[in-house]
């Protein structure tokens, strides 16, 4: 076993060898344009990058053509929302989405309200992260254009109702936008089953190179059309302009084709040692709370908050593993994790969460490592605690005066 | 955000970590910060003559809230109550190499070595009348 340890397969994954493989020919060798149409070089370059985008719709259950390439799926979310309301702003301006979106789309909708271009809900979520599709349909309003809800949540892992919310969409002639950026390559996607109109994911989240994303958007039924938010040469329909960086979309297009192959036995896999990991770390330390639904939620994905430790200081304690926290002190705003707080965790115990993320390169040999070493810091930093010395005692924190800072 | 080694060292090796009985005589006990802003810290200092003998502190917190508070154990040990009122958030800061984001680890250690100053004169004023 090596050390450090990468157990944080949410923010990004190592890229697979294989898929490296068949990236490496299109850099220096078949280097062309694919948009070159006159030429050996341009030819190579376009037939790799149709091969791609074949592989990449089976995975999701699309046709080639619905299958836009961006930079990555903060581009996709951005394209989507700006696109669909400046396509159809004459139909109407509301937004409905959740709260626990990921900042790309939740940032891109309250850019819309403040530049005076939308009106957004935004839906709370269940106790487990949830959004209820019954809160979908009474947001609903007759200036509504587009829902969009996320796929998989990237702290929590809890998987959305997609396809009933795609239901109530399709019902009301409403566009439906998924973000499926942590869902796409880990669990079956179907954009048909699921009524999805455009849908955000992206390359390196599943053992591809950074970079490149797509944006899905539905040719029948309806034709969606999204106005483009760059212009230039009319790539991509006419929909995103720019030369297409060919040798990361053949990665992304293997890399899909891998998910496909391995999902089953993947899945399997993955849930096996999550389940590991969750089951002996919280027998064994009182106190601690999974955060997100107990079933319904990614393979890879752990969240736990441990009482009267802070995330940071864990993180600090386990320099070995790769993890992450809703803690303040980790993230840029200073503020806990906003997910947790949308699933009503209280602040404290937001600050005290570590996010685990499991991927294909992780082994039972780093589960191990990692249960022992998290019982360890856990249990050394709780002896540090005042607050874990308090309740010992009997204090009831709630009751104690703080001076907030 | 890289620590400093002396961050890590006082993380790994947290001196003066545990408790007095608050009631002791002699000790005095500050209390600061709050869960909900991710930090607390209990610091408590024992005096004898004027001069802190031994100090001892629990922190919940990140990795430099820990090490700003076990710093200011070390240095609060062997000084008069006088000169533990003189050290500044700005030393810890400084000591530590503390970046902008964790100047606030500081602040709250010295609020901490403020209370639990403030904590022992209160009790010793209550006691003088009996002792003196």
């Amino acid at each position: 076993m090596k050390l450090p340890i990468f157990l944080d397969n949410h923010s990004t994954t190592p890229m697979d060898p294989r898929v490296l493989e068949a990236m490496l020919p299109y850099f220096v060798e078949k280097f062309g344009n694919a948009a070159s149409r006159n030429h050996a070089f341009g030819w190579a370059a376009e037939e790799a990058v149709e091969e791609a985008r074949k592989r990449i719709a089976k995975l999701i259950k699309a046709d080639a053509k619905e299958i836009v390439f961006t930079s990555g799926a903060t581009e996709s979310d951005n394209l989507a929302l700006k696109g669909v309301l400046e396509m159809y702003k004459e139909k109407g301006t509301h937004i409905i989405t959740s709260s626990t979106e990921h900042r790309a789309v939740l940032d891109t909708a309250k850019s819309l309200e403040a530049k005076g271009l939308a009106t957004v809900t935004y839906l709370p979520v269940d106790k487990f992260g949830m959004v209820n599709p019954q809160d979908v349909q009474n947001a609903i309003t007759d200036k509504t254009i587009l829902i969009s809800v996320m796929l998989a949540n990237n702290e929590i892992g809890t998987i959305n109702p997609i396809a009933e919310i795609g239901k109530i969409a399709k019902a009301k002639g409403i566009l439906f936008h998924c973000d499926a950026t942590q869902g796409v390559g880990k669990i079956p996607v179907d954009v048909q089953a699921m009524g999805i109109d455009l849908m955000s994911f992206t390359s390196h989240k599943i053992y591809g190179p950074k970079g490149v994303g797509a944006l899905y958007v539905r040719k029948r039924n309806p034709r969606v059309r999204i106005a483009p938010q760059m212009d230039g040469g009319g790539h991509e329909r006419g929909m995103r302009s720019g030369t297409l960086p060919v040798p990361l979309i053949v990665g992304f297009g293997k890399a899909c084709e891998l998910c496909e192959q391995e999902m089953p036995a993947e899945t399997a896999r993955l849930t096996k040692m999550r389940d590991r990991l969750q089951a002996e770390i919280m027998s064994a330390l009182e106190e601690s709370y999974l955060n997100g639904h107990p079933t319904n939620r990614l393979p890879g994905n752990l969240n736990i908050s441990f009482a009267y430790v802070e995330g940071e200081s864990l993180l600090m304690g386990m320099k070995d593993i790769a993890l992450s926290s809703g803690s303040a002190c980790t993230s840029a705003t200073l503020e806990p994790s906003y997910v947790l707080r949308a699933l009503g965790v209280g602040t404290e115990l937001a600050h005290s969460s570590i996010r685990f993320g499991l991927g294909r390169f992780n082994t039972d040999d780093e589960i191990d490592y990692t249960i022992k070493k998290v019982i360890e810091i856990v249990t050394k930093l709780r002896e540090m605690s005042p607050l874990y010395e308090m309740a010992k005692e009997g204090v009831d924190l709630k009751s104690v005066q703080w001076a907030a800072h | 955000m890289a620590y400093s080694d002396k961050v890590v060292d006082h993380f790994n090796n947290p001196r003066n970590m545990g408790s007095f009985k608050k009631d002791e005589d002699g000790v005095g006990t500050g209390m600061v910060g709050a869960p909900e802003c991710g930090d607390v810290m209990k610091l408590q200092i024992k005096v004898q003559n004027d001069t802190i003998v031994d100090a001892k502190f629990k922190t919940f917190g990140c990795g430099s809230a820990i090490a700003s508070s076990s710093l200011a154990t070390e240095w609060l040990k062997g000084k008069t109550i006088e000169e533990a009122q003189q050290i500044k958030n700005t030393d810890i800061v400084q000591e530590l190499n503390l970046p902008p984001v964790k100047i606030h680890c500081s602040v709250l250690a010295e609020d901490a070595i403020k209370a639990a100053l403030a904590d022992y004169q209160k009790k010793s004023d209550g006691d003088a009348s009996g002792t003196k």
